[in-house]
């Protein structure tokens, strides 16, 4: 049993095979490298034949599944062998090993070269196969036209001349710009009327590569490929070595028809004539036979035949005979041909006029979505899926519903999916859609994305006749003894907003209503509990007239969660309790929530975008060819007021942005102040007080307010995408929201050099600058986030006047998933503390998004490190006498911080802290140098005086060779100090300049005598 | 571009044969090889022969131990595939005489050999049986 004679070859295959286990196999392994390794490095004492010994030793290991990152060139250098053996060797182990980006490939070029222009028949094979299997760019430059003349050359035998075929096949593929292929047209006809069998199913296969580039000049092939047809098909004149198992080669047969489908159609009379006839005789005489390889034989052609058929757009009767096959098909016991019958059928859908006979067959149809066979299965899901419309969906949704209880795990959410959008796209009413939804959450809850059930709120909140029965089927679903957590959260948010609409029915007083959804409560997580909360204000808002009782069950259950570790949930509890006694004023904050614009489901959208199976993607294709020409026949296409929230939300936003904040600071201090005055009896007339009026229009307004507690942290930038539920939604049709929080964003990169400035659900801006000097280079990364192109992208930079700032050219529009780079560069003109703008704007959709963003070319940007010695500090301050180039401020309200946390912040400014220059220890003496186009590098000199007895004041003197300097420097450093990093900028302390009436009194007392003596 | 890789696995899931027509890094390959192999060989003989995995299809076929495997795109006849994977193995059978697993370990470049000769860069070249062990018999010849 020796590998043709190589015996360390066999004795190593023969050791891997009695290894016990995986490890022990990678020892033998590695110990057989280390060998071969060694062996290599000597090169010089290995003879061709030990090279190829070695070389198929790390083939073998290489199959096994180990890296072998050496022995490359030892393999290449095999290929200029002379002995056919070793030379054969050196061939098929750098085809596998390496691939065309392989820097050795490009040494083996030369010697696979003259091994394609020698006389040696053999030597031709091999090198046109490696060049067809591994060739690159640079093998298209040196060898197309060489392979191209083997291809035509009537002196070359057919054995090398199918290899050049495909040599070039790939060359051309791989580099269409490379290889010329003009006049080729010709060529191609010629070489199909090559009697050779092997010549001719390699042509067909380059053929069709042609042709899928380029139809058009390659119409006089489509009669030659008829006549293969005929001489296959019809008249079975092939050698006896080329039929198989009686079948004249069944592979040319499905590759000739195959290339005929390149062909938009087949216009000429006869040839279409001949062409029909072959294909009937290959529909009609297909039998289905007891030998398996000629069953499997004949019906790959019949299949590829009926594919045929159906591109050609036969006459409807041939169309008919076909799905009349399709159908036997996909009832018959032998597994392949159901499966290729189904995914045949699926295919067939694109035919609009058999649509209807593919229909008969729905019921075996749901039969094979119960087959033993999941890949069978699946086909029969795509099928059904395909073929569902406004006539069937009715059957066809409930089918997967009752399947999605027994269904693989790893169909469901893909069944789930595909039964919602059906639902959606073909509803005959819109209960039916509703009962659909909520089944398939019962069923199948863990499978269930938010936006399915985003999707039915959707719906029921644009259909006003819908929401008391979606109300009434949520109520009864919170009947069942467990349920989905995805359930809760449907029912919870349909019952707030429409249970009032059932008040009459029994058990579904608010009472009750409250009492079922509260039972789930301590089961839910935390997403849930916000939707929870926003359901009892809005129930205890319903209950007119109030209910005491219920009432203070609420208030209890909102009391308790103020002290919610989640922010979230403790804002809403927060909120509703003090709106909940506002009385009336909550009517209107807490009215219902308005109609949502219509815009493409994004279950359909998901549908498309979702990298599934390459099948499945063709049903999802296919779907979109047919149009959606029923699709949302059911939603309510009145104008609703969509349009207008949206352009009132933009008025609304901008401007209350800061308020925001302070509202809702207001209504909790308003809670925890005057809770015991507030009377809990809603007043009849509404109140007139300035919260209400603050927070009301807000809320009316803003249908961005799935509950109002949003409202708030929605303009905050939304905290908690999943405890929004609905807001999300609709707030990326509206409005982009931010994510994260851009003022702090900005804040951290005015201390470090590279992050990410913005980010919303679309675009995510990121940077990375370098400084140096008084100059600067910004790096802007834009980078879409989605699978869509942004548009209409524009970036501006609104400079101050101290900066000069160009911004290389923005693209106008961002590819799917694509990041651009656009470098700023910075100059520093002279010292300010003004901030530049980037005012950035896009488009999703139709929608622009505009965003103004502070860019941090910040003044500490252009300072740089520099510690001093006593011996060159004091001079310097010294000569510094007095204003303007000197100026001392007393600083108070400063953010109360130890020395040290000061001392760090001084450093991260690159204001470096000298530490032992001022011998007290409560001040900071600090130096860095300050570069600007005006100023040049200039050293700046800094000290503090600081109070332990009360850190929220010290005395800071600034010096400087230049006075702008100076007094913009003291100005940023006191910014720094006395301002928390937060959006909203608490007012200076003190207007500056005005030198303290009385200093303080660590001023007085301070002991640092030198320093002071100095001053 | 049709036939994507070709890979002879036993039944305890050991590669004896792996031939790729795309490259893939011997990371990409080995997860890959692990997900078909462990979808392939949970199947029954009642099942059909055709896996849906990620964006291929695969085509296989078991021998007695030996299961044969091979990806293919969109682009390919599932049933013409099933047979080629039978000719291979009818070829093999010509030249080892009642081929079986050892024989393909123990003469991994023979087989790798016939491949190359009905396979090139993802499409069929050679169907005959004859005219693919020629090569074969030619070194057997110069040895």
């Amino acid at each position: 049993m020796a590998l043709s004679g190589m015996r360390g070859l066999s004795v190593f295959i023969s050791d891997i095979r009695n290894c016990q286990n995986k490890e022990q196999e990678r020892l033998r392994v590695d110990k057989e490298l280390g060998n071969v390794r060694t062996r290599f490095k000597n090169e010089k004492g290995l003879t061709p034949y030990e090279k190829k010994k070695y070389v198929w030793k790390m083939l073998y290991i290489y199959m096994l599944g180990y890296d072998v990152d050496f022995g490359h060139m030892e393999a290449v250098s095999l290929l200029s062998a002379p002995k056919y053996p070793e030379k054969q060797v050196g061939y098929i182990v750098t085809s596998c090993l390496l691939n065309e980006n392989h820097d050795f490939l490009r040494i083996a070029i030369n010697a696979v070269r003259n091994d394609i222009i020698g006389r040696n028949e053999t030597f031709q094979c091999l090198a046109l196969t490696l060049a067809g299997n591994i060739g690159g760019r640079e093998f298209a430059e040196s060898l197309a036209p060489d392979v191209q003349k083997l291809l035509i050359s009537s002196s070359c035998r057919p054995l090398v001349r199918k290899k050049a075929a495909l040599c070039l096949l790939r060359l051309y593929r791989k580099n269409p710009d490379v290889v010329n292929v003009d006049g080729w047209s010709d060529r191609m006809a010629q070489l199909l009327d090559e009697r050779d069998m092997g010549v001719l199913t390699s042509s067909m296969s380059l053929l069709v590569s042609l042709v899928s580039n380029n139809h058009e000049a390659y119409w006089s092939c489509v009669p030659k490929c008829v006549k293969i047809l005929e001489r296959l098909a019809r008249n079975q004149d092939v050698p006896q070595e080329y039929t198989y198992y009686g079948i004249p080669s069944p592979w040319l047969q499905v590759k000739t028809m195959r290339a005929l489908q390149y062909f938009p159609t087949v216009e000429d009379p006869n040839t279409r004539r001949s062409l029909f006839e072959v294909l009937q005789r290959i529909l009609m005489g297909t039998d289905v036979v007891k030998n398996v390889n000629k069953n499997n034989a004949s019906h790959a052609v019949l299949f590829e035949a009926l594919a045929l058929v159906m591109h050609l757009d036969a006459e409807k009767e041939m169309m008919s005979q076909c799905v009349a096959l399709l159908g036997k098909f996909i009832a018959v016991r032998e597994p392949n041909i159901r499966y290729l019958g189904l995914e045949n059928m699926t295919r067939m859908l694109m035919v609009a006029e058999v649509q209807d006979i593919i229909k008969r067959h729905q019921a075996q149809i749901i039969t094979s979505l119960k087959d033993p066979d999941i890949s069978i299965r699946r086909r029969a899901l795509d099928l059904l899926y395909g073929m569902c419309d406004v006539s069937n969906a009715k059957d066809i949704v409930e089918e997967l519903l009752q399947y999605l209880t027994t269904a693989d795990f790893a169909m469901r959410e893909e069944l789930s999916l595909k039964a919602a959008i059906l639902a959606e796209k073909f509803a005959p009413d819109l209960s039916w859609y509703v009962d659909v939804i909520l089944q398939l959450i019962d069923k199948a809850g863990d499978f269930v994305s938010d936006d399915i059930w985003f999707r039915v709120v959707h719906f029921v909140t644009n259909n006003e006749d819908l929401q008391p029965y979606a109300a009434l089927k949520a109520r009864e679903y919170l009947d069942k003894p467990a349920i989905h957590e995805t359930m809760v959260k449907v029912s919870a948010y349909l019952l707030g907003e429409y249970s009032h609409l059932l008040a009459r029915r029994p058990g579904c007083s608010p009472k009750e209503i409250f009492n079922i959804i509260h039972e789930k409560l301590p089961t839910v997580s935390i997403s849930t509990i916000a939707i929870l909360l926003s359901t009892y204000a809005k129930i205890l808002m319903h209950t007119q007239p109030p209910d005491r009782d219920l009432q203070s069950q609420i208030w209890a259950v909102f009391s308790k969660y103020e002290s919610c570790i989640d922010a979230e949930i403790q804002q809403r509890a927060v909120e509703y309790h003090a709106l909940s006694m506002k009385g009336a004023a909550l009517m209107d904050i807490l009215a219902e929530m308005p109609k949502f614009p219509e815009r493409q489901s994004p279950l359909i959208k998901k549908a498309e975008d979702s990298e599934a199976d390459t099948a499945e993607q063709s049903a999802i294709k296919l779907r979109a060819q047919q149009q959606n020409s029923n699709a949302l026949v059911v939603t309510d296409q009145r104008p609703t007021n969509g349009a207008q929230p949206a352009g009132q939300l933009g008025l609304v936003k901008v401007p209350i942005l800061s308020n925001a904040d302070q509202s809702a600071a207001e209504i909790v201090s308003h809670a925890n102040g005057a809770l015991t005055v507030v009377d809990p009896q809603p007043p009849s007339t509404p109140s007139p007080d300035l919260l209400g009026d603050l927070l009301g229009p807000l809320a009316i307004e803003g249908p961005t307010g799935a509950a109002p507690a949003s409202v708030a942290s929605g303009l905050e930038g939304g905290v908690d995408a999943d405890a929004l539920a609905i807001a999300p939604i609709e707030e990326q049709a509206n409005a982009v929201q931010p994510i994260g929080d851009i003022a702090e964003r900005f804040h951290a990169l005015c201390l470090k050099d590279s992050g990410v400035l913005y980010e919303d659900p679309y675009i995510q801006i990121g940077l990375k600058a370098e400084w140096g000097g008084h100059r600067g280079r910004v790096v802007l990364f834009l980078g879409n986030k989605i699978t869509s192109p942004l548009n209409s992208v524009q970036a501006l930079i609104l400079p101050p006047s101290h900066l000069k700032m160009e911004l290389s050219l923005v693209p106008e529009t961002i590819p799917p998933r694509a990041q651009v780079q656009c470098p700023l560069e910075v100059m520093n003109l002279q010292p300010s503390r003004d901030i530049a703008v980037l005012d950035f704007s896009y488009k999703f959709g139709t929608q622009l998004v505009n965003v103004k963003l502070r860019l941090p070319a910040v003044l500490n940007k252009f300072l740089q490190p520099i510690s001093v010695s006593a011996e060159e500090f004091f001079p310097q301050w010294r000569s510094l006498s007095g204003p303007p180039l000197k100026l001392q401020e007393v600083v108070r309200g400063v953010r109360p911080m130890p020395l040290a946390e000061m001392a760090n912040l001084f450093n991260s400014l690159n204001l470096i802290v000298c530490p032992g220059l001022d011998p007290n220890p409560n001040n900071l003496v600090a130096s860095t140098t300050f570069y600007s186009e005006s100023t040049r590098a200039m050293l700046c000199l800094i000290r503090t005086e600081t109070d332990p007895a009360d850190r929220t004041q010290l005395r800071m003197t600034v010096a400087s060779g230049d006075p702008t300097l100076t007094y913009e420097l003291k100005e940023f450093v006191k910014e720094q100090l006395v301002n928390i990093p937060v959006p909203s900028r608490p007012p200076l302390a003190m207007p500056s300049h005005i030198q303290p009436t009385s200093p303080p009194p660590s001023a007085i007392s301070d002991p640092g005598a030198l320093l002071a003596g100095l001053l | 571009m049709g036939i994507r890789f070709v890979l002879m696995v036993n039944k305890q899931g050991q590669t004896r044969l792996a031939q790729y027509y795309e490259y893939l890094n011997i990371e990409e390959r080995r997860t890959l090889e692990g997900e078909i192999v462990r979808k392939c060989l949970a199947r029954n003989e009642q099942q059909c022969s055709f896996v849906e995995h990620r964006n291929y299809k695969v085509v296989y076929r078991r021998y007695a131990s030996l299961f044969f495997l091979v990806g293919v795109d969109n682009e390919e006849n599932e049933l013409a595939i099933l047979e080629f994977i039978h000719l291979l193995v009818e070829t093999m059978d010509r030249h080892f005489g009642n081929v079986c697993e050892l024989d393909i370990m123990f003469h991994l470049e023979k087989a790798h050999f016939m491949l190359e000769e009905m396979v090139m860069n993802g499409c069929i070249v050679e169907t005959s049986k004859a005219n693919i062990l020629s090569p074969i018999q030619l070194m057997d010849k110069a040895a």
